[in-house]
């Protein structure tokens, strides 16, 4: 099904982290809602990538 | 208006003094966080600077501390350096490096002299020369040693330059979109006026 190995999937979470971070907080002073924004942020990502990831896998079903 | 309010601005129901604003972005390019540090804004620029130079050490060790490098010579035309440096003055042994590695260039044959030697063990240096795409030269080497780490590295410093780009803007003019948060003092000053008037 994969053509690399899950763990790869490591390198996905210092990234998210970081991004929704700073995405967050370069949006609001307030300390609660920089982390509300990073949450919505790093949500967001993730399922774009889920949905990239079914539409790929689907598409692989086929190939 | 005096320079005093321009430099204030109201977000999330705070008032921020961003104090000098080209000031504030250059301490943010060179040391991510250390503007908003410079702004009195603590907590943001401990976010800054952890999360960025975290993902910047992390993706340089992840990459063989090979990842960072500044070269543009035909076959290894370097275009990430541009991005990590992005991360400010960390990135600067790269840009030294670069430079030697320029004056030790033989620029007819394109080879590196004999007598180079990168400075500090070699850090941050970029590839003995000639790099050819087709051939085994030393870009090929640190591939091989670290395989996915090598373009995970790089791109994990690419991001962690891009995303100070981010820091560096809202050092020099507060957050980058004001959704419903907070507004500019002067829109909230005149609304209040408005208000008293009505």
């Amino acid at each position: 099904m994969l053509s690399i190995s899950p763990t790869y999937m490591l390198y996905y979470l210092p990234l998210i982290v970081t991004v929704a971070l700073v995405f967050g907080a370069t949006r609001h002073e307030n300390t609660t809602l920089v982390l509300n924004h990073a949450w919505q942020t790093a949500k967001w990502i993730t399922g774009f990538m889920g949905v990239i990831f079914a539409v790929l896998y689907t598409i692989s079903l086929f190939t | 208006m005096n320079q005093e309010d321009n430099n204030t601005i109201s977000v999330d129901g705070e008032l921020v003094d961003l104090r000098n604003r080209p000031l504030a972005a250059l301490l943010a390019w060179l040391i991510p966080g250390a503007g908003h540090f410079y702004q009195g804004r603590i907590t943001k620029a401990a976010i800054f600077f952890t999360c960025i130079m975290s993902t910047w050490i992390l993706g340089f060790a992840v990459g063989g501390s090979h990842v960072v490098y500044s070269s543009w010579e035909p076959g290894d035309k370097r275009w990430h350096y541009y991005l990590q440096a992005g991360a400010g003055m960390i990135s600067f042994p790269a840009y030294i490096q670069g430079r030697r590695m320029d004056d030790a260039t033989d620029s007819f044959t394109g080879e590196t002299k004999s007598d180079y030697e990168p400075l500090w063990d070699g850090l941050m240096a970029p590839p003995v020369r000639p790099v050819i795409e087709s051939d085994a030269d030393e870009v090929a080497a640190w591939y091989a040693q670290r395989g996915a780490g090598y373009e995970m590295g790089t791109w994990y410093t690419v991001i962690a330059g891009l995303l100070n780009i981010l820091v560096i803007y809202d050092a020099y003019g507060g957050p980058l979109s004001v959704p419903i948060s907070g507004r500019k003092k002067d829109e909230v000053d005149a609304d209040e006026s408005d208000q008293d008037r009505e």
